[in-house]
């Protein structure tokens, strides 16, 4: 079973390296999003601190919003979500591993390139630490809970406004408590209660949001 | 087939939503920190009572459709939606209306106002996706799931605006905390409450016939049906 | 060892069929026929579970396969319309990520060997996206020769299949029926098995259901 979990891991980070320009994408996009908001809004260093964590949260969202599509399309596409629900090993597993793929492609380069969003953004370093660590927490929720919603739509044409029209509501708690630590630790306060909560969240997610993920690639396969 | 149910529910629901309306606009006393605008509390907290009811009908009948595979649970989750939307909706609406005088703005970033709202984009995605996947034991499934995901978000949403909100917030008005609320004021509250879910019941009743009937129209009881008329 | 019990299907508001059973024993070899849109397709998905039926069940060894799920996937493979090759993998790894969501590590000396018998030999380091899409076809060709399989659903197995490709598949499915295993397939196109084969045909319902 562990074994099924690292080869699929291994065929999706092998697959997207050798699509490196597609990596960089929503990468790209998270800064370009939140470069908008000083040139759109102001760029006085007290205006952009206020705003820094939700302009920074709500693009890391956006971000692996428009990339979750990668999770299941090619497969559905051409067929390997077929063999991978045809697997002897419990789809969970598989689930799993593909969400862990995701998250490693777009989640944590995004965690690694907040300190320098947080920098633009003029966020005392205390806060750019907090930043790190409540995407860490945050991210990973993000594509657990993405993956539910691509499974429900990854076989509806032109799927991508619904899928977010069904995930953004789902994600507000992890927007508000990620923003939230964020913004509190720029204020020298401690921010314990808010990454325990995301950390909770993500608990939580890691066991159940796979399961309802199978069930629904089980219900997309089955039209 | 239900017909004297669905009579029975609207009859009901329209004696009892009626007194209810009569002894809340014209019997129960003048609140005297918000005058007379307060009567709006009897549409607005059952509407907000329902629009939570009707989406944990939905799940758990989305449930009951999934695991046993009854279609008929399918069918009752997917007439509730549009009807749970709209008391979603009457409670935004109330909502609003009552913080004018309450607040001088319509719209204020109160934590349940802002909890209603996510749930209208809750019930919004649930029927953008049971209309978008053509297959219809598909959409039912598939938005059936999304609506268990909801409920299972619903309190995590709501515990996180309520924390959000003090936040932010301060000191708000805390509107409905009275744990004393008089009682000529209590009932009518109450008989509205009653009422709308008799007027839920109706109404689901009428759709869930409808909903069976066109998606069974090729089949050939519905088209005897038919015939006989 | 594989039951079909009373399998009724719906697609779009339209009845495929209703009332459907037959079995398929071991070294048993049997096609669905019938027209296009008649469900052929629907029904090889509902015999993999991939798909549920409206009514009726699938038995695998004498239970549902929805409780027995490890142990018929363990011995059944199936290939469908889509060629299921990531255009980025070479031919090697689109046979191993394949032969992986069975659980199954073979050498790469056993791999290369079914790929020389499909017709594939020396193309191991190949990208999947220099293939045509008869050599993609051979590489499903080579996972059901590797997949350890007892039962074989193959659902138009000879698409884009040049004349030594139906002979290969013809010749693949006679070989695997003389070791013990089993076939359910459709085709289009003539397949000649030159040994006993039963059918099973689809589509009279649905004429039934268009006089009404």
């Amino acid at each position: 079973m562990l074994k099924a979990y690292y080869h699929l891991l291994i065929r999706d980070l092998r697959l997207a390296l050798r699509n490196r320009h597609e990596l960089a994408n929503p990468l790209i996009f998270f800064v370009l999003v939140v470069t908008l908001f000083p040139l759109a809004v102001t760029p006085t260093p007290d205006a952009l601190e206020a705003m820094a964590p939700g302009v920074i949260w709500v693009s890391a969202l956006l971000a692996v919003l428009l990339s979750l599509d990668r999770l299941f399309k090619q497969d559905y596409d051409d067929g390997s979500l077929d063999q991978l629900m045809l697997s002897p090993n419990p789809l969970m597993i598989l689930v799993l591993s593909k969400v862990t793929a995701h998250w490693l492609l777009t989640g944590l380069p995004l965690v690694i390139i907040a300190p320098l969003l947080g920098l633009f953004m003029s966020l005392p370093m205390e806060a750019v630490s907090v930043l790190i660590y409540s995407l860490l927490l945050g991210t990973p929720v993000l594509s657990l809970v993405g993956a539910i919603g691509v499974s429900l739509t990854v076989a509806v044409n032109r799927g991508g406004v619904l899928l977010s029209l069904i995930i953004l509501p789902l994600y507000i708690p992890i927007l508000i408590f990620g923003a939230n630590a964020v913004d509190v630790a720029s204020d020298g306060l401690p921010v314990t209660g808010q990454l325990l909560f995301l950390g909770a969240v993500l608990a939580l997610a890691v066991s159940l949001a796979p399961l309802a993920t199978s069930v629904a690639l089980r219900i997309t396969a089955s039209r | 087939m239900s017909a004297p149910l669905i009579k029975w529910f609207t009859v009901s629901a329209l004696l009892i939503g009626l007194y209810g309306l009569y002894l809340g606009l014209f019997v129960a006393p003048t609140d005297y920190q918000q005058g007379e605008s307060y009567r709006i509390i009897f549409i607005h907290v059952p509407a907000a009572w329902m629009s939570l009811f009707i989406y944990m009908v939905m799940a758990i009948s989305s449930g009951i459709g999934i695991i046993w595979q009854i279609r008929l649970a399918d069918m009752v989750a997917a007439a509730s939606a549009p009807i749970g939307a709209s008391f979603t909706f009457i409670a935004l609406v109330t909502g609003a209306l009552w913080g004018k005088p309450m607040w001088g703005a319509y719209w204020v970033w109160d934590a349940r106002l802002t909890s209603e709202l996510i749930l209208l984009f809750l019930y919004f995605g649930y029927m953008a996706l049971q209309s978008a996947i053509e297959d219809q034991r598909s959409a039912d499934k598939a938005s059936g799931l999304l609506a268990i995901v909801g409920v299972v978000n619903i309190p995590i949403i709501h515990y996180s605006v309520e924390w959000w909100n003090t936040l932010h917030q301060g000191a708000t008005v805390a509107k409905f905390d009275k744990p004393s609320m008089h009682i000529d004021m209590l009932i009518p509250l109450l008989l509205m409450a009653v009422a709308f879910k008799l007027f839920y019941a109706a109404v689901v009743l009428v759709r869930t016939r409808n909903e069976a009937l066109y998606r069974d129209r090729n089949r050939r009881w519905v088209r005897e049906l038919i015939e006989k008329l | 060892m594989l039951e079909i019990q009373t399998l009724e299907c719906v697609r779009d508001d339209r009845l495929l069929f209703s009332e459907l059973s037959f079995s398929v024993a071991e070294a048993e070899v049997l096609q669905i026929e019938g027209p296009n849109g008649s469900g052929k397709t629907s029904l090889l998905r509902i015999i993999c579970g991939l798909r549920l039926p409206e009514a009726g069940q699938v038995m695998w060894q004498g239970e549902p396969i929805s409780s027995n799920r490890e142990d018929y996937y363990a011995n059944m493979v199936y290939i469908g319309h889509l060629p299921c090759i990531k255009a980025d993998l070479t031919v090697l790894e689109n046979v191993r990520s394949l032969l992986d969501t069975r659980s199954l590590t073979l050498s790469n000396v056993v791999i290369e060997a079914a790929l020389a018998k499909v017709g594939l030999a020396s193309y191991e380091d190949v990208p999947g996206k220099a293939l045509s899409s008869g050599q993609r076809r051979r590489i499903l060709l080579a996972f059901i020769e590797l997949a350890q399989a007892r039962l074989w659903i193959l659902d138009e197995p000879l698409t884009a299949l040049d004349v030594q490709g139906v002979a290969l598949m013809e010749s693949m499915i006679l070989e695997h029926r003389q070791a013990g295993g089993s076939v359910v397939f459709t085709t289009h196109h003539g397949m000649q098995l030159d040994c006993d084969m039963r059918s099973v045909q689809l589509g009279s319902i649905k004429h039934q259901q268009q006089e009404n």
